[in-house]
């Protein structure tokens, strides 16, 4: 299992390679988010919609063992594999780790540039959702 | 056709476009494409140089000084005034009120004009059309007052339905407030017909102009109506500059909208008396500067004509309607044949936020989502649209290119 660094490191040497190009990089943005497992329908309720994105966005987060799994979704495809990236890195992880973790990667890919600093805000509020989760989800452990 | 062809002849758009130093410039690495002119237009060169030369050369504060740079500044924003009221034709200059823009406008008559003459039980007519600005400010007064307000029906087409316009009318109607075009569809209203119903059960007339001003020919004389709001900023001026016609019967009944300086005649702990129209609904210090600059806003109009703005706009539009339509599962939204030069539209299964990232990618700038109007897209029953707003800078070639991105985006969407 690669570490929360590590697949920053992953995802930051993927842009790379598109050199910048912002129609190649939003074609690949929304690829990833294709990729994305389904998030089951009932799971797209109001309760689970990340406050303070400009588009919809539905996550949640469960127990798997000692780890945290994330299910995500949103009504837009460039959203859609925005979310994915933070999925990536942080299902599977463990809750210490994630609620610790330092998410470096969007100012290495130049992500603020690429979707406006509206949309980096929203992705600052899926961060912080999924921490809010880790941590919640930390505390029935421990309990 | 051929008439609008020999029109068009009259200016050349490379001429135009090198008056626009802000689209001589690459996005994302693509020179730009600038299609959301519906927010706001760019600004040529010289509404650009008048403000440097106010800042440089004779910022003054206006109307009281004495001295020669208060004169200087104090000509200027005259100028501008008497510059508009020739552009709108209206009957005096001092029916010419200067405020931040179409949404000020619309707020001093709901405040002033509809406190006053709008009470309990009267209604307030608007349209489906409106824009939030032209929704808002009457749903405050009436709630204020304990009126109503009636909405006209939009049809398929993003017409209004007139039958039931007129069906709403009643002697309980005190104002009409719609928009001169539909700021998301483009739809030109017929606003001479709506002003004449309206008359005839007593009622009065605001026209939202954001849309109108840089697009249409408005002569508020002979439309006759009560109240016409523009902002500068839609029509190749500075922001925070806008209008307010209202004819001077209506200005001088209503009472003052602000309280401060400028605005009065006298003032004393005992009682303070009103300066004359149009300075009573100007309190505080004015944004001179920007005033003065607007007047080459409208230098820039003339000087190309109206009519020819118009020709050639509906030439891009008719252009880009046609290639539009080409794309799979595209559909316009408001496809009215009476439009200013707006194409909205919306294309199966592609969220207009991703078709406007990605066309911001290539350079090209559109709008995304409901433009203020809610209720409008609540009715069409979709989140929002993707708007393409053209102005007499804009070339076949770009729309070419907005095309073929979009084409772009569908293949792979759908791939």
């Amino acid at each position: 299992m690669m570490s929360i660094v590590e697949r920053q490191e992953e995802i930051i040497e993927e842009f790379a390679i598109l050199d910048g190009d912002m129609e190649m990089t939003n074609f690949y943005v929304m690829e990833l988010g294709q990729k994305l497992p389904e998030m089951s329908e009932a799971s797209k309720i109001d309760d689970n919609i990340v406050k303070g994105c400009q588009s919809k966005v539905w996550l949640t987060a469960e127990l798997q063992g000692s780890t945290i799994v994330y299910h995500a979704d949103s009504n837009t495809a460039i959203t859609k594999g925005l979310v994915s990236l933070l999925v990536r890195i942080f299902s599977g992880q463990l809750a210490d780790e994630i609620v610790t973790a330092e998410v470096f990667f969007p100012e290495k890919i130049g992500m603020e540039r690429f979707i406006g600093t509206q949309r980096s805000n929203g992705f600052g509020a899926m961060i912080k959702q999924m921490k809010l989760y880790a941590l919640a989800l930390k505390s029935k452990i421990e309990a | 056709m051929t008439e609008i062809s020999s029109n068009i002849k009259k200016f050349d758009v490379e001429e135009v476009r090198k008056l626009f130093p802000v689209l001589h410039q690459k996005v994302n690495g693509k020179p730009l494409v600038y299609f959301d002119n519906a927010a706001t237009s760019q600004k040529p060169i010289a509404v650009i140089e008048a403000l440097k030369t106010y800042y440089k050369g004779y910022n003054a504060n206006i109307h009281r000084g004495i001295h020669t740079l208060a004169e200087k500044a104090t000509k200027a924003f005259e100028d501008t005034r008497k510059r508009l009221s020739s552009f709108v034709n209206s009957n005096e200059v001092e029916e010419i009120i200067f405020t931040k823009g179409t949404t000020e406008s619309i707020n001093l008559v709901a405040s002033s004009y509809g406190r006053k003459f709008i009470n309990e039980d009267d209604e307030i007519i608007i349209s489906g059309l409106e824009h939030h600005s032209n929704i808002v400010p009457w749903q405050l007064l009436a709630e204020e007052k304990g009126a109503s307000i009636k909405v006209i029906n939009v049809l398929e087409d993003g017409t209004l339905d007139f039958d039931h316009f007129k069906s709403l009318l009643s002697d309980r109607t005190k104002l009409v407030a719609v928009n001169h075009a539909s700021n998301s569809l483009g739809t030109i209203n017929p606003i001479k017909e709506i002003i004449a119903v309206a008359h005839e059960v007593g009622a009065k007339v605001l026209i939202d102009g954001a849309q109108g001003t840089a697009h249409l020919e408005i002569d508020v004389q002979e439309l006759d109506c009560d109240f016409y709001a523009l902002s500068a900023h839609k029509c190749y001026g500075p922001t925070g500059v806008g209008a307010l016609y209202g004819k001077r019967e209506l200005l001088e009944a209503m009472p003052p909208y602000q309280g401060g300086g400028e605005m009065i005649k006298e003032v004393s702990f005992e009682k303070t008396t009103f300066n004359d129209i149009p300075y009573k609904f100007e309190a505080g210090t004015p944004n001179i500067g920007d005033v003065v600059a607007f007047k080459y806003a409208l230098d820039f109009i003339d000087d190309l004509g109206k009519e020819n703005i118009a020709s050639y706009e509906h030439e891009l539009y008719t252009y880009a309607r046609e290639k539009a339509l080409t794309i799979p599962g595209l559909r316009i939204i408001g496809d009215s044949s009476n439009k200013v030069s707006v194409l909205s539209f919306v294309i199966d299964g592609v969220h207009p936020f991703d078709i406007g990232q990605m066309l911001d990618a290539s350079g090209i700038a559109v709008r995304t989502g409901h433009h203020c109007t809610q209720p409008l897209m609540d009715h069409f029953q979709i989140e929002g649209t993707i708007r393409a707003s053209f102005a007499v800078y804009n070339t076949k070639e770009e729309i070419d290119r907005m095309i073929e991105a979009l084409q772009r985006v569908v293949k792979f969407m759908k791939a």
